[in-house]
């Protein structure tokens, strides 16, 4: 049985080991700066291959641990979305990292520990092993927000990512040692199993709510979504571009599975608590960005507001709401790396700048970077012809054939507020007042991923690069 | 030839393409740029013009149709009837006219073509797509393309405008979507040919303790008319063109007022008159209201402006009044009549607004104050803008005279006192287009700065021909319009009776 086992797990163990061994590279090494810069690369080609082993995995559903752990269609998507995204931030950061003297051979291996935690996460088929994931991939992330230990915003920035994140991880337990009083298991199928004979004691329902509750800190929607602005703020840029892409996905992934995997049978209780997050969320994303000046800040809340598209889909409760939070993740994913590929960028006289304002006129500065940008921008905006519409779209469409008309009609509502505020960036950059502009050089890595972040944008009308039958294939496996 | 239509379609978004592949940002660059922008436009009028030989107009059924398949469910589907062909003759025939009214233009060229040519795609795109969510995809993504134009190459509360223009007609659309979402989910299709046949429910529910008369059928119906009633704009969302047409540059008012704002007057007759034909019955008298209401509210604006594009730009709200209004008589004369006045609206109004850039280009200003006694040393000029102030005020001889004419005709059978309403209307029209015409050519050359104006050039009278000859055209030979677009009105009005009129008295309670 072991062996069948590890068979299963055999990705994510082969990334630990591979963090064990870089950190003793790292620590055994004379020199530093070469080691960490030879750890990050290879660290960053190894998620990308992880990828691709993952992603062509054979189909079908696999078992590991009792069931505590599941390698099915839904997670095999998820876990591409979060190593590329992974991936994508490391090859980003390296020349942040290296101008801002961070560039130390602990920051790609924390980035790998926390990827292996987010993989479990959406391959938990237990609540034990999803504590297990979520805390690795939260500690991970706690040290890498505080990363830049010589400043007094990151290490707040950590130390409050910290506190509320411990809140949170206690809520969550708290959850599910309710749950696993009132059912007598911690695996999800037996879970799913009471809740169907036995329907949703008033205990279960306040396990669940303090679970869902948990787990909204970690996708950020509001109202749990306090965390997140300062955060954003206070962490390095490519720390920051992290949080904004694969952990992500892998909370949206972790809520999908325990809400469907477990509470399956009890899709009505739960739904009402979605609606109100996404509801909640995207109005506080869209309303509260408008009035921010910094660009890290504005990305935070617009990473609110497109969580609370993401659980419009899945508070649909349906196979096509799964398959359109799937896509909207994977799309919403795509975005931010380009974005995140911008934001590096954004320096004058080679120190960083996160003030918007300093976009002024930038379309004269870099034609070409502003174009891209702009067209990252309108897509995250959700208009058509560009992909994030169709993010949307999908979103929409599951939430009104589940019968949710009233929370499509706020969230395209919201979706026009918070045009406004993506607008404002291409209009400094279009027709803003010329001001000190900005004068980075951007190296040919970056321009790969912020090119082709945009060409996708604007390609992936044609199909969308078949993620949609690909997401419609892993959420079918989720529901089977 | 089987994808006549994407050729024409796609041809301008090749242009833009070949402009983003030209380096340089010299003299012959930006010459280079116009020229490819107007040799694109030039080939896609062209190409529009064999679509439009073979199109026959007895046929009611869509032509030259393309399919394939699309994103889950969707399709990519594009056809033409009688409705759309003329529209889609009119983008292509404004087009290079634009282009070659923006020969002047001297910021950023190349990012100017491209959003022109950008734009031209899109709007076919609007008229040619037979899927619900192709039509969205085009119809919203205008947007972005004209945002940028009143941006960058606006007046003065350029940023004001562009916002208001995006925000307003965003928030309109996006009601729409939740509508054909909801049809989607109804008629099992999003193909328009197969909507058109679907009868979506019309018995009363409640929501929200709320008796809706017309049900589904209703909420649709406003949802669409949310989108179009911005678009068109019909009174009381009016408020964003006259900004919009003030700070955009001349060529973005041409594409404004002579295509962009047809598309909401035709999104009525594609969606909300075949589609919900009880709903749109329940909603006449509404609509009558907001009709009139724009056509005289409207044109005592108009009379009170200063600034010479304002008064064009609400004048164009009181003729899309007129046009709102023949579309929901439902009889063939009234929708006739709500086509040709478009149609001659594009050309009419296009000048117009082709006029005041005229004057604008050599003063740099708009306001009426500004100007007098043009007619002595600008015969030519005011020749023309008589032509058409003439054609906006509805002379018979011109094309504005048949598309009134006709809704008022229409609306007259079905009810006098709308037909009244909107009569007087005409004559207003008469105060404010002459008042402003005696204002700016009329009297006496007082004006220091006035004395070294130049009359036409070449470039400017060459972009005026075709227009003045399509005017006078049409206005003595309306037929020309009338046949191709008569036997598909004929088959809309027919199914829309045998619709109403099988519904029975019970459900047409107004």
């Amino acid at each position: 049985m072991l062996s069948n086992d590890i068979s299963v797990i055999l990705p994510e163990l082969v990334l630990a080991v591979y963090a064990m061994a870089a950190l003793m590279f790292g620590v055994w090494s004379k020199k530093q700066q070469a080691a960490s810069n030879l750890i990050l690369w290879v660290t960053a080609l190894v998620l990308v291959v992880t990828g691709f082993w993952v992603g062509l995995m054979p189909s079908g559903a696999h078992f590991a641990f009792n069931e505590a752990f599941i390698s099915d269609g839904f997670a095999r998507f998820a876990k591409v979305v979060i190593l590329w995204g992974a991936a994508s931030i490391l090859f980003l950061s390296q020349e942040y990292l290296h101008k801002n003297s961070l560039l130390k051979f602990e920051f790609p291996v924390l980035i790998v520990l926390a990827t292996v935690g987010m993989m479990i996460m959406v391959s938990a088929g237990d609540l034990m092993s999803l504590y297990m994931g979520l805390e690795l991939q939260s500690l991970s992330l706690y040290v890498v927000a505080a990363f830049r230990r010589d400043s007094l915003r990151s290490s707040e920035a950590g130390l409050k990512y910290f506190v509320l994140g411990a809140l949170s991880s206690g809520l969550l337990l708290y959850g599910a040692s309710l749950v696993y009083g009132y059912t007598g298991s911690t695996v999800f199928t037996n879970i799913a199993s009471v809740v169907e004979s036995e329907g949703m004691s008033l205990g279960l329902l306040f396990g669940m709510v303090f679970l869902v509750t948990g787990m909204a800190f970690k996708v950020s929607a509001a109202p749990f979504h306090m965390w997140t602005p300062d955060v954003y703020e206070g962490s390095p840029t490519p720390v920051t571009g992290f949080f904004a892409t694969a952990p992500k996905m892998a909370a949206a992934g972790m809520l999908a599975r325990v809400l469907h995997d477990a509470f399956g049978h009890a899709v009505a209780d739960w739904q009402q608590i979605l609606i109100f997050l996404s509801i909640a969320s995207v109005f506080l994303g869209s309303i509260a960005a408008i009035a921010q000046t910094n660009i890290k800040r504005l990305m935070a809340y617009s990473s609110i507001a497109h969580m609370g598209f993401a659980l419009m889909g899945l508070a649909a409760g349906s196979e096509e709401g799964v398959q359109s939070l799937l896509i909207y993740m994977a799309i919403y994913v795509t975005t931010n790396v380009g974005v995140f590929a911008f934001i590096l960028n954004m320096e004058r006289d080679g120190r960083p700048i996160t003030d918007i304002k300093s976009l002024s006129m930038y379309s004269r500065v870099a034609p070409a970077r502003a174009a891209a940008l702009a067209v990252l921008m309108f897509s995250l905006a959700g208009l058509p012809p560009l992909v994030g519409f169709f993010a949307k779209f999908y979103v929409l469409t599951a939430a009104m054939n589940a019968g949710l008309e009233w929370l499509a009609i706020a969230g395209v509502i919201a979706s026009v507020i918070g045009a406004y505020y993506y607008l404002r960036i291409v209009f400094l950059m279009y027709f803003g007042e010329a001001g000190e502009a900005l004068n980075g050089k951007m190296s040919n890595i970056h321009w790969v991923f912020l090119g082709g972040s945009s060409a996708a944008m604007v390609l992936g009308i044609v199909n969308l690069f078949g993620v949609e039958t690909l997401a419609g294939m892993a959420a079918a496996t989720l529901l089977s | 030839m089987d994808n006549l239509l994407s050729i024409v379609t796609f041809l301008p978004l090749l242009g833009v393409i070949a402009l983003l592949m030209l380096r340089g940002d010299d003299a012959m660059a930006v010459r280079n740029v116009k020229l490819i922008a107007m040799f694109v436009t030039t080939v896609t009028f062209l190409v529009s013009l064999v679509v439009f030989q073979n199109f026959d107009p007895s046929n009611t059924e869509f032509q030259m149709v393309e399919e394939a398949a699309w994103l889950g469910g969707l399709s990519y589907k594009l056809g033409v009837d009688g409705i759309s062909i003329l529209f889609v003759m009119l983008t292509t025939f404004m087009m290079p006219i634009v282009i070659g009214a923006s020969w002047k233009v001297e910021h950023r060229v190349k990012e100017y073509m491209i959003a022109f040519l950008l734009l031209e795609t899109l709007m076919i795109g609007v008229f040619l797509a037979l899927d619900l969510v192709l039509f969205y995809v085009f119809f919203e993504a205008g947007l972005i393309p004209m945002f940028l134009i009143i941006g960058i190459w606006g007046g003065k509360d350029k940023v004001y405008a562009a916002f208001k223009f995006f925000l307003y007609t965003l928030l309109g659309s996006v009601l729409m979507l939740i509508a054909m979402i909801a049809m989607w989910y109804d008629a099992g299709t999003t193909d328009i040919v197969r909507l058109l046949d679907h009868e979506f429910s019309s018995s009363t529910i409640s929501v929200l303790g709320w008796q809706i008369v017309g049900g589904t059928q209703t909420l649709m119906w406003l949802a669409f008319f949310a989108s179009f009633a911005v678009k068109m704009p019909m009174w009381p969302v009016h408020t964003w063109l006259p900004d919009a047409h003030v700070q955009a540059p001349t060529a973005g008012s041409v594409v404004l007022a002579a295509i962009l704002i047809k598309m909401g007057g035709y999104g009525f007759l594609r969606f909300s008159l075949p589609m919900f034909p009880i709903a749109s019955d329940l909603m006449q008298n509404f609509v009558f209201f907001l009709s009139v209401a724009a056509i005289i509210l409207t044109s005592l604006i108009a009379l009170a402006q200063t600034d010479i594009k304002k008064l064009i730009a609400y004048s164009s709200v009181a003729h899309m009044g007129f046009v709102t209004m023949g579309i929901f008589t439902f009889n063939q004369q009234g929708l006739d009549g709500a086509i040709f006045q478009m149609i001659s609206h594009g050309f009419i109004s296009g000048a117009l607004f082709l006029s005041v850039g005229v004057v604008y280009d050599r003063m740099h200003t708009r306001e009426i104050e500004a100007y007098g006694g043009l007619a002595i040393r600008m015969p030519i000029y005011a020749m023309i803008f008589m032509l058409f102030t003439m054609g906006n005020v509805g002379l018979p001889g011109t094309s504005g005279f048949v598309g009134e004419f006709l809704t008022l005709i229409a609306v007259f059978k079905v009810n006098t006192w709308v037909a009244f309403g909107a009569t007087s209307g005409v004559i207003l029209s008469a105060a404010y287009a002459l008042f402003l015409y005696r204002r700016v050519v009329f009297g006496d050359l007082i004006k220091e700065s006035l004395k070294g104006i130049k009359d036409l050039d070449n470039r400017e009278k060459l972009i005026f021909a075709p227009l003045v000859f399509f005017t006078l055209l049409l206005g003595i030979y309306p037929v020309l319009v009338l046949d191709v677009i008569g036997p598909s009105v004929e088959a809309l009005v027919h199914n829309f009776e045998s619709v109403v009129g099988a519904a029975g008295p019970a459900t047409v309670t107004h």
